[in-house]
């Protein structure tokens, strides 16, 4: 069971937030779920690099070849990416900020009813 | 025992997952995504990557669930009455 | 379409995306597995150019192309917010009212800023050996500055908060990042090599060559770039009205419900 629960587990973090995304009747919720959906790709990463009994690949307190250390490939993919889909997300929710000031609402359903 | 942990630190990060999902008021969902952020530093750190739990930290647990409170703040700001007013306003000009 | 339908291309659309990740969960490489040919390399990689934290080499040497595009990313997206949050014609600026915060609260605030600060500044120079780096500790110093709006009022902080430096400092972090590249490309090698500088002594702070650099670089860019960001919400959020809001809304609460 532990050799697939990590994997599964993203799977459910990244379908939920697929879910609330789509039923979601508040933009700012909705962008909420999208970053859910975003720490699914974190927990898949981590996962795949992980190696059973290894410590971090941060050699400041052993010297290197002492212990199996798990890979920082991934670590370094996820890291980059935690900082960078924040203003990412500052961005969408710049964009709700808009049309909440030009449509008066915040209901995606409201909104396709506006254009028509 | 790290297996256990791990296995704890998933099944958490999946209920705060569902739950910020749930949870339909963006002003409590930042609360929640609050939580998720603290819950993933802690599966980060039982997954030895410090780096990203860092990174996790000071993002997921701070920076993203602000942002979303101002916009919330923002939004809010808009009094109900006003807007309609104004909305009537609009369809009688046009 | 209507709600209903909707509804259920939903439900289809997911249990069909739940089918095909659950079939390859089964199939990807055990959890823990002890198979990393790309970890092993990476460690190999870093030990040789002298940087402890393997996960910065991999960031800022290995891959240091790849963060290049990840922090254009984010200025692009900084940008953006930036535009799209500026002051509207339609709009007018209020000054907000101070606030009175309790003592125990602007205590503990004023105490934690200067504290926070230099973690932050510390995860940016020891990104090299230690867990951290520029995108950590840049974010880690930009929310300290903002201590100080809890601890006194939002005046205070745009005091020692002047924008324009603080988007001169965004660009700059990503022009710093650009020209250490091309300094790779002058002296001899590939853009961004780390050959430039020597690598140094394991495990001290002018270790692992361009890597502090362009560590500084990002952290620069990611502090300047979160201030900037905060700054553009909070503005919005407390200073900024538009036609059809309240005025002096100062505290927030109890105006809609």
């Amino acid at each position: 069971m532990m050799d697939v629960l990590p994997y599964l587990v993203a799977a459910w973090v990244f379908l939920v937030g697929c879910y609330g995304l789509a039923t979601s009747r508040n933009l700012i919720h909705g962008v909420g779920c999208l970053a859910v959906c975003q720490t699914a790709t974190y927990v898949l990463l981590l996962a795949v690099g992980y190696r059973k009994g290894g410590t971090s690949p941060v050699f400041a307190d052993f010297t290197p070849g002492a212990r199996p250390v798990v890979d920082p490939v991934v670590q370094a993919l996820a890291l980059t990416d935690v900082v960078v889909g924040a203003t990412v997300t500052a961005l969408l929710l710049a964009l709700v900020i808009q049309v909440a000031k030009r449509h008066h609402t915040l209901d995606p359903d409201e909104l396709s009813e506006l254009r028509g | 025992m790290a297996d256990v942990l791990i296995a704890l630190a998933l099944l958490l990060v999946a209920a705060t997952a569902t739950a910020a999902v749930a949870v339909r008021d963006p002003a409590r969902q930042a609360l929640v995504l609050s939580v998720l952020g603290l819950t993933l530093t802690l599966l980060f750190t039982v997954l030895q990557a410090p780096d990203v739990a860092l990174s996790q930290l000071a993002v997921g647990s701070a920076l993203t669930p602000l942002l979303i409170l101002l916009s919330v703040r923002k939004a809010r700001r808009r009094s109900l009455d006003q807007v309609r007013a104004e909305k009537e306003a609009e369809e009688g000009g046009t | 379409m209507n709600r209903r339908l909707r509804m259920w291309v939903l439900l289809l659309g997911l249990a069909g995306t739940a089918a095909v990740l659950a079939a390859a969960a089964f199939r990807l490489p055990a959890f823990g597995t002890d198979f990393h040919p790309y970890g092993d390399r990476a460690v190999r990689e870093a030990l040789a150019r002298q940087t402890a934290n393997t996960v910065a080499a991999v960031n800022f040497d290995q891959r240091a192309f790849d963060t290049l595009g990840e922090e254009t990313i984010l200025f692009a997206a900084v940008l953006g917010t930036v535009v799209l949050l500026r002051q509207a014609r339609d709009e007018r600026h209020v000054e907000p009212a101070p606030a009175d915060v309790a003592a125990p609260v602007r205590r503990y605030a004023l105490v934690l800023l200067p504290v926070t600060l230099v973690a932050g500044l510390y995860i940016v120079a020891h990104g090299q050996l230690t867990p951290g780096g520029g995108f950590q500790g840049g974010v880690v110093a930009a929310t300290a500055l903002h201590l100080l709006y809890i601890a006194v009022d939002y005046r205070a902080l745009e005091r020692i908060r002047p924008l324009g430096v603080f988007e001169v400092g965004d660009a700059a972090g990503e022009a710093a990042y650009l020209v250490i590249g091309v300094a790779g490309l002058l002296a001899g090698s590939s853009y961004l090599a780390n050959t430039i500088l020597p690598h140094g002594t394991f495990n001290t702070l002018s270790s692992g060559g361009t890597v502090p650099l362009l560590n500084a670089a990002i952290g620069m860019e990611v502090a300047c770039a979160v201030v900037v960001l905060l700054a553009r919400f909070l503005d919005q959020a407390v200073e900024i009205e538009g036609e059809g809001e309240n005025a002096g809304g100062n505290a927030g609460e109890g105006e809609r419900k």
